[in-house]
């Protein structure tokens, strides 16, 4: 078949290895690999959501949906603002803030006035609408869909005084931080957003 | 569009950005057979690296070929197996 990346021919290279050594070192990989493969395959994620705004929201959504399509084992904990992303009400109206953001083509002293929030989100609404990108309701019933699991922060629920029933159907809640430690030393990846 | 395989079915992610293009994907080819080939029809400039790296780091599946037709990204993924 194709041979584009067939690796050298052995009976060219120099044989100059140890028998015993090489041995030695066979059975050191075929220890090493039974090692790596005791407990967990698969790859795992952790996602720390910790912002509730609606650019902050994207980022978690886009990498959790994506690495469940990859069929890893993806956990996203949200605390603090980041609640609001799984809040079925709050969800839908989260806003860009436009004091404090670079990236807003106007200065903070005209941004702070009242209704800028609102005017800078249907702007980005506006912009993802037209390009195509997905609602965060999209993302959140995929992640759902393909097996993310949604944490909602239980010490954060009661702060905010939230109820359980607010969140979107199958999210997790009853969760705390040692339930996302103990997720987080499993994985191979951590992210803090 | 392309002959040399017999595509079993065709998904049509045009308009859509990511993560859309890999997720659907993703659904799709759970949804076909061992053998099956799918194509996914996208806009998206960015599918032709993703559906690259998806294909190379999912298990099961292979990536047979990728045309930029225009302004247009078909990608055929072979279901390997389970």
């Amino acid at each position: 078949m194709s041979t584009e990346h067939s690796p050298p021919s052995t009976d060219d290279a120099d044989l100059e290895f140890d028998p015993a050594e090489l041995q030695a070192l066979r059975e050191r990989v075929a220890a090493l690999e039974e090692t790596a493969a005791d407990g967990d395959d698969g790859t795992k994620m952790t996602i720390v959501a910790t912002q509730g705004s609606f650019d902050m929201a994207y980022p978690p959504l886009i990498l959790a949906s994506t690495a469940a399509a990859f069929g890893w084992d993806v956990v996203v904990f949200h605390t603090f603002w980041g609640l609001d992303i799984l809040h079925e009400e709050k969800s839908a109206d989260l806003k860009l803030s436009a004091v404090g953001n670079p990236n807003m083509p106007i200065p903070n002293a005209i941004a702070a006035l009242p209704g800028m929030d609102t005017v800078a989100t249907r702007l980005m609404q506006k912009r993802i609408d037209d390009n195509g990108t997905a609602t965060i309701e999209e993302l959140i019933d995929l992640s759902l869909e393909s097996g993310v699991d949604l944490q909602a922060c239980q010490m954060t629920i009661e702060l905010m005084d939230y109820d359980e029933d607010d969140f979107y159907d199958g999210v997790t809640t009853g969760v705390g931080a040692a339930t996302a430690l103990q997720h987080m030393a499993d994985s191979d990846i951590q992210l803090f957003v | 569009m392309s002959s040399e395989y017999q595509t079993t079915e065709t998904l049509d992610v045009t308009g859509q950005s990511c993560p859309m293009p890999v997720v659907k994907t993703k659904q799709a080819i759970d949804d076909l057979e061992a053998g099956d080939v799918l194509e996914v029809v996208a806009t998206d400039s960015g599918s032709m690296s993703d559906i690259q790296g998806w294909a190379g780091g999912t298990d099961g599946v292979a990536l047979l070929e990728q045309v930029a037709d225009d302004d247009r990204y078909i990608h055929y993924v072979e279901k390997t197996g389970e």
